[in-house]
Order: C-alpha cells, then sequence, then structure tokens
C-alpha cells in the first residue's frame, strides 16, 4: 500500500490546520485521551444543547493521524443530535477495525472520515485515529477517569 | 567469523546474520536500525541454541545423567565466558536473570530491601530507563528511603558538580546507566563510582547500552554491581546478567525461593546455596544462558574495541548527514557518546516518521524509550532514534536519510 493513501492530503492539511482547535470560553463536558504507546494527547471539549452538540472543540498534542481524525471528527460531529454522533463513533470504528472489505457504501456514509480508512492498513495506527472518538465519548458521559488506548 | 586481524570486513559480518537478508513490504531491503532496542542474531547464536535443544539438553545442577552434565557443563561454560567478558574475579559473581530489567529489581528487593530505611538516599540521574527508576521506587516506597535525581545539561551529558552535590551521608546506593538509551550518552561511570565510594556508597551500572558498544571491565570500574541484557548483545532475549561482588552478594537475602537457591529445605526452616545458586531460584533459561555465550564468543571474536572504531564512525557519519537536513533537531549531543541519534524533525510527530521509515524498509524506534524524564527534560513527546549495531553501514545511514526526505515530501513544506 503506498504511504499517500494513509498520508492524503486531506489528512496533511487536517493535522497542519486543524478545524475547532482549542479550548473553549466554557463547555459543560470535557475529557482527555492518551495514547502511551506514542504519546498521543487529546483533550475533547463538548457542550450539548437539547441533546445537540452545539459546540465540539479539542487540544491535541500528537500524531497527524490523531490530530486529523479530531479535526475531521469535530466537524462530523457538531450540530448532531447525540445519538447520531455516538452511532458515527460505532460505525467509524467498525469500518476501520473489521477484517471485511470496505464497500461504496462505507465510503458515502463515512464522508470525509472516509480519508482515514487508510489506518486499517497500519494495525499499530488504528488506536490513534480512534483515540479523539474515544475521548468525545468519554467527554458525554462525563467519566471522570482519563481515557487510555491500552 | 571475522578475526581480530584486518579491515573491518562488514559485509562479511553481515552474512552471519541471516534476517538482515530479509526484504519487507514491497521489496525495501531491511535497513535495521533499532538495536538500541534489540539487536539481531548471528547464526552462531541461533545455531547454539538450537545445538542445545538437539544434542545437549536436560536440565541442569540436578541429574547424575550424561545429557543433564553436558547441559551443566554447557551452561557453567557460559558463566565463565560473562565472567571474563566482564572482568569479574569469579564466577559465583555471575547471576543468571532474566535480563536487566530482572536484575536491577533483584539489587533493588534484596540489597535495599535488607539494607535500606527511612530517610536513606538513592541517587539516579534524570537519564535512566524506566527499569533503572521504578525498582527503586518501589522500595523507596517499601523502606522510606528518598531518590534524588541528577540532572543533565542540554546536550544530555551528565552535570558531574550537580552529581557530586547530591552525595551526603545518607547515599547508600547511586544507580546510574553507561549509556543512555534515549541519548546516547557515555557516562563517566569511573569517576561515578569513585565519588559514591568516597561517601561510602553502594552502586550499580547499568550496562545494558554499553556492552554492546565497548569493553567493559568491572573490576577496573570498581562497580559493585553491573547488569546487562543478552539480547541487546546479539544473543537470546529472556536472559541477562548480574555481576555482584561477592562479599554483597553473599551478605544479601535470596530474591526469590525455590528450587536451585536452596542447600536444605524443611519446615523449621530451609538453607541457601551457595553463590550463584543462592539467587537462581527455579530451572534456568538454560538454552539462553548457552545462548549468550555464543554471542560473547561472537563479539569478541570480533573485538569489541574494533566494533567501537567502526560504529563511531557510523555516528559521525549520521550525526553529520542528519544535520543537512535543516528541520532536524538532535536531542543528546554529548561529546562522548555510543552510536545512538535521537532527532526530531520539525512539525512532524515522531510516530508519523516512524510509518513512513517503516514502509521505506527502515526500522526506526519512535516514542519516549522508557526514558519519559529524558522526554520531559527536552521538553518533547518522543523522538525518532536509530541506533546503529556492529553490522550497520554507511549506506544504510544514507536509506535513513532518503527516508526523512520522503517524510519530508509527504508532510509538504
Amino acid at each position: 500500500m503506498d504511504l499517500r493513501e494513509l498520508y492524503q492530503d486531506v489528512i496533511i492539511d487536517h493535522n497542519k490546520n486543524p478545524r475547532n482547535f482549542g479550548r473553549p470560553e466554557t463547555c459543560d463536558h470535557e475529557a482527555k485521551g492518551n495514547n502511551p504507546l506514542c504519546g498521543d494527547k487529546v483533550t475533547v471539549y463538548v457542550t450539548v444543547v437539547d441533546n445537540v452538540i452545539e459546540i465540539v472543540q479539542f487540544e491535541a498534542r500528537g500524531c497527524a493521524i490523531s490530530v486529523a481524525s479530531a479535526s475531521m471528527m469535530t466537524e462530523m460531529i457538531k450540530g448532531k443530535p447525540l445519538a447520531e454522533a455516538r452511532a458515527m463513533f460505532d460505525d467509524f470504528r467498525d469500518v476501520v477495525t473489521r477484517k471485511s472489505d470496505v464497500g461504496p457504501d462505507d465510503l458515502e456514509r463515512l464522508d470525509k472520515l472516509a480519508a482515514l480508512i487508510g489506518v486499517r492498513e497500519f494495525p499499530m495506527r488504528v488506536k490513534c485515529a480512534t483515540l479523539p472518538w474515544h475521548t468525545m465519548s468519554a467527554a458525554l458521559d462525563q467519566s471522570d477517569d482519563p481515557v487510555t488506548t491500552e | 567469523m571475522n578475526s581480530t586481524n584486518g579491515a573491518y570486513d562488514v559485509e562479511r559480518i553481515r552474512a552471519d546474520f541471516p534476517i538482515l537478508a530479509s526484504t519487507v513490504y514491497d521489496d525495501h531491503k531491511l535497513v535495521y536500525l533499532d538495536n538500541g532496542a534489540s539487536a539481531q542474531k548471528p547464526k552462531a547464536v541461533i545455531e547454539s541454541i538450537s545445538h542445545t535443544y538437539e544434542a545437549e539438553y536436560a536440565n541442569v545442577h540436578r541429574g547424575v545423567h550424561y545429557m543433564s552434565q553436558k547441559a551443566t557443563e554447557a551452561m557453567e561454560g557460559a558463566r565463565e565466558k560473562a565472567r571474563d567478558f566482564l572482568g569479574a574475579a569469579e564466577e559465583r559473581e555471575i547471576i543468571f536473570v532474566r535480563g536487566a530489567t530482572e536484575g536491577i529489581n533483584l539489587v533493588a528487593s534484596s540489597w535495599g530491601g535488607s539494607l535500606l530505611g527511612p530517610g536513606d538516599e538513592i541517587v539516579l540521574t534524570v537519564m535512566e530507563h524506566h527499569s533503572n527508576i521504578v525498582p527503586w521506587q518501589l522500595i523507596a516506597e517499601r523502606t522510606g528511603a528518598v531518590i534524588r535525581v541528577a540532572p543533565i545539561d542540554d546536550t544530555g551529558d551528565l552535570i558531574m558538580d550537580e552529581f557530586e552535590k547530591l552525595l551526603g551521608p545518607r547515599t547508600k546506593m547511586v544507580a546510574v546507566t553507561h549509556v543512555s538509551n534515549a541519548l546516547g550518552t557515555v557516562v563517566d561511570v569511573t569517576a561515578i563510582i569513585r565519588m559514591a565510594h568516597d561517601h561510602g556508597a553502594v552502586t550499580l551500572i547499568d550496562g545494558c547500552q554499553a556492552v554492546p558498544h565497548m569493553a567493559v571491565d568491572v573490576q577496573a570500574l570498581d562497580a559493585d554491581f553491573y547488569v546487562f541484557s543478552g539480547h541487546k548483545l546479539y544473543g537470546p532475549s529472556g536472559i541477562g546478567v548480574l555481576y555482584g561482588k561477592s562479599d554483597l552478594l553473599d551478605a544479601m537475602p535470596p530474591y526469590q525461593g525455590g528450587g536451585e537457591m536452596i542447600n536444605t529445605v524443611s519446615f523449621e526452616g530451609s538453607t541457601w546455596a551457595e553463590l550463584p545458586f543462592k539467587f537462581e531460584a527455579g530451572t534456568p533459561h538454560i538454552a539462553g544462558a548457552i545462548g549468550l555465550g555464543a554471542a560473547i564468543d561472537y563479539v569478541t571474536g570480533i573485538g569489541l574495541e574494533r566494533i567501537a572504531a567502526h560504529e563511531s564512525e557510523l555516528l559521525n557519519y549520521a550525526t553529520q548527514r542528519l544535520r543537512e537536513i535543516n528541520s532536524v533537531r538532535l536531542i543528546g549531543t554529548a561529546p562522548d557518546k555510543a552510536a545512538i541519534v535521537s532527532f526530531e524533525l520539525d512539525g512532524i510527530h515522531p510516530h508519523d516518521v516512524g510509518t513512513i521509515l517503516d514502509r521505506e524498509g527502515v526500522a526506526v524506534r519512535t516514542g519516549h524509550h522508557c526514558a519519559q524524564p529524558v522526554m520531559d527534560r527536552f521538553d518533547v513527546a518522543a523522538t525518532v532514534r536509530a541506533s546503529f549495531g556492529l553490522y550497520n553501514t554507511r549506506d544504510e545511514v544514507d536509506a535513513l536519510v532518503a527516508s526523512l526526505r520522503r517524510v519530508q515530501e509527504i508532510f509538504g513544506p
């Protein structure tokens, strides 16, 4: 597999110019995530109004995959109902971790997250892509325990 | 095998290591630059392990039968090789352990557990591997001893004045790495041991990264304890050596109980075997110890001085080539270094660098190298580390540099 399939331009772009980056002035959900293998650290801030994700921002110090994944995640779930955001996480995790082939339906459903499916070929990097999602999910659960990929 | 005379024939040495002929992914030649994590094995080591299981295997120190005697002779032969390799006075000062980690835990638990008390001080340096930090933290917690940490300067060199200031009447143990795994810094352990002894402290030297690169003589160093792992010395994993001065080892209680380490056992009480068996409870890693003996033969057959000269030349070349890349920031530039280069590529996370290098066939380590305090000292989460061994070549340095250019290409300006 070509490295360009992992490091697509859109990923390089989100890594260099992450969207919704930084700590918001206020938020009502927050969680930290950490991947001890590579030292990725991410914090996700969420504000929910009427079961809809009103604000989602993040701070991260990590590899291109984890930063780009966090950035794209915020774009995808902002303004979405909670249930839809959670379903998107389940779907994304399922696609990047499952053994069976990915079809055109999957790609269409994943929308811009499809740029990340190259991690399927790099088992060591799947956790980098899923860490922001786990952290977002923990923020919604308001879990006080730091999230770890281990 | 190379003789100790004549030019250093790296291609002939490479032919001794079957795995180095591998190709990875799409026909990329394997460029193995992760020797600091674990070194590859020469045929001599692989064959010695096969030979043990095929021809000379049984449990050791027990049976009266032929195979048991053969295996015992081979294992004790390996102990003698390790003794000679480290310049130890007696074979009974060579304890076979699983690796340096177990060796340090053994000393921390047995020596520290019986001799440390509240307020006693253990002096470490900021560049220790986690395995020379955590065992001391565990014993400090149990005994009330206190850990003091000597700092390093911006090149990664130990600041000797600051180290000396930490020594005092409460210093009981000075545990220091011989060569930093994350930075490559060679520590002046001769001076450290002298200073520690002046204050009546006992010393433990972590020699994991030192023994593959330089000749070590524990008596010349006057080290009290010295540990290393076999797998970094081109030997098997799961075997290593703890050297200890016999008077210290004799005075220490056993670390683990079981077979082999006893003299007599009764429910009223048991008595311990003599050294080294007092510290070798249970059936040891017999083939591993024998394989380590073969690795020592292999390395000494080439000669540590010649290996050191070859690696030093590679280190200089790699340092020079990496400095040609503007966005490379070298981490660890001490004047005296083993062949380890740690670096950052500006703006690109080491994990991404590692993945791209890997797909080009170049194996390096990325991460915190089990030395998080070092990462904190240089304010980085992780680094890329290329660590060279006796079989690496200038061409492989060039391959590393070419792959780094590829990383820059993918990540753009």
